[in-house]
């Protein structure tokens, strides 16, 4: 994804609002009036919002008759999530490979003490 | 064993990561400042890790990139602020698909009973940068519209 759309679709995700107004067009298409009614806002206040998910991608708009429609896209959701869930995998699995490691640099320092010099580390001063 | 704990507070720009090792404090430092080592284990398993400088010194840089199998590449960079120790490794880190959005992170390590706990605070210039990486649910619970978010991207992810 290219950098500068991640950026938007974070900017765009990063407000509650529009995130109700994404999980509920991923229930299908609707008019500003529809996506303005579960909250206490005004509709240039949503359509102000439409326009910052459209800028991201995030949703596409069409004319139906005097209708304005929003409509979900999903791609660009898509690559945030793998972004993002490739994050909160980040730290678990790190850590897990770190405690390995630390485990396995232990474990040499005793068997060759001063032979491996990844393992060469101070011991520890008296508790 | 020891788990990660990730914390992020509503209405504060900061995430907490905290995790027990079983090892002595300077060998877990050495772990998080020798390329040799750092590279390792920081990052998932799957993703291949290339770190291009880590300069662990005062004003010294670093940058890594991170691939998948599919060819994608991420990029991180940052600075390091202060000589590095088990008391305070004090670092900038920045992610390269969105510039200018940039983390401070501070890194202690307390010994006790042979185990160090590593207690990381990343501080993000604003809530809206930080709940944007935290976004799908880094830390379940953060608020509930982050719970939502989470559910509509697993929809999606399945749809």
């Amino acid at each position: 994804m290219a950098a500068d759309r991640l950026s938007l679709v974070f900017g765009a995700l990063a407000d509650p609002t529009r995130r109700a107004i994404l999980t509920r067009l991923a229930d299908g298409e609707a008019t500003v009036a529809e996506l303005a009614a579960p909250f206490r806002v005004s509709q240039p206040a949503i359509s102000k919002h439409l326009k910052v998910l459209e800028q991201a991608g995030l949703i596409s708009r069409t004319r139906r008759a005097t209708a304005r429609l929003s409509r979900l896209e999903a791609e660009p959701l898509r690559e945030v999530t793998t972004w993002l869930a490739r994050y909160q995998r980040f730290w678990d699995e790190s850590h897990e490979r770190l405690d390995d490691l630390l485990a396995a640099l232990q474990a040499s320092q005793e068997h060759a003490p001063g032979h491996d010099p990844a393992a060469t580390v101070k011991g520890n001063d008296d508790e | 064993m020891s788990k990660t704990t990730i914390t992020a507070e509503p209405g504060i720009p900061q995430i907490i990561i905290t995790r027990e090792f079983g090892a002595p404090r300077d060998l877990v430092f050495r772990a998080h400042t020798d390329p040799d080592l750092l590279v390792q284990w920081l990052g998932p398993r799957d993703l291949a890790m290339t770190i291009d400088r880590y300069e662990a010194r005062n004003g010294g840089t670093w940058r890594y990139t991170q691939s998948d199998a599919q060819g994608n590449s991420y990029g991180f960079h940052g600075v390091f602020h202060g000589d590095p120790s088990p008391d305070a490794i004090v670092q900038t880190f920045e992610f390269e698909g969105a510039p200018g959005h940039v983390c401070l992170q501070t890194a202690t390590l307390a010994e006790r009973g042979g185990k160090t706990l590593v207690r990381t605070v990343s501080a993000f210039q604003s809530v809206e940068d930080r709940d944007a990486m935290v976004a799908s649910g880094m830390e379940r619970g953060v608020h509930d519209s982050g719970e939502r978010l989470a559910e509509l991207l697993a929809r999606m992810q399945n749809s």
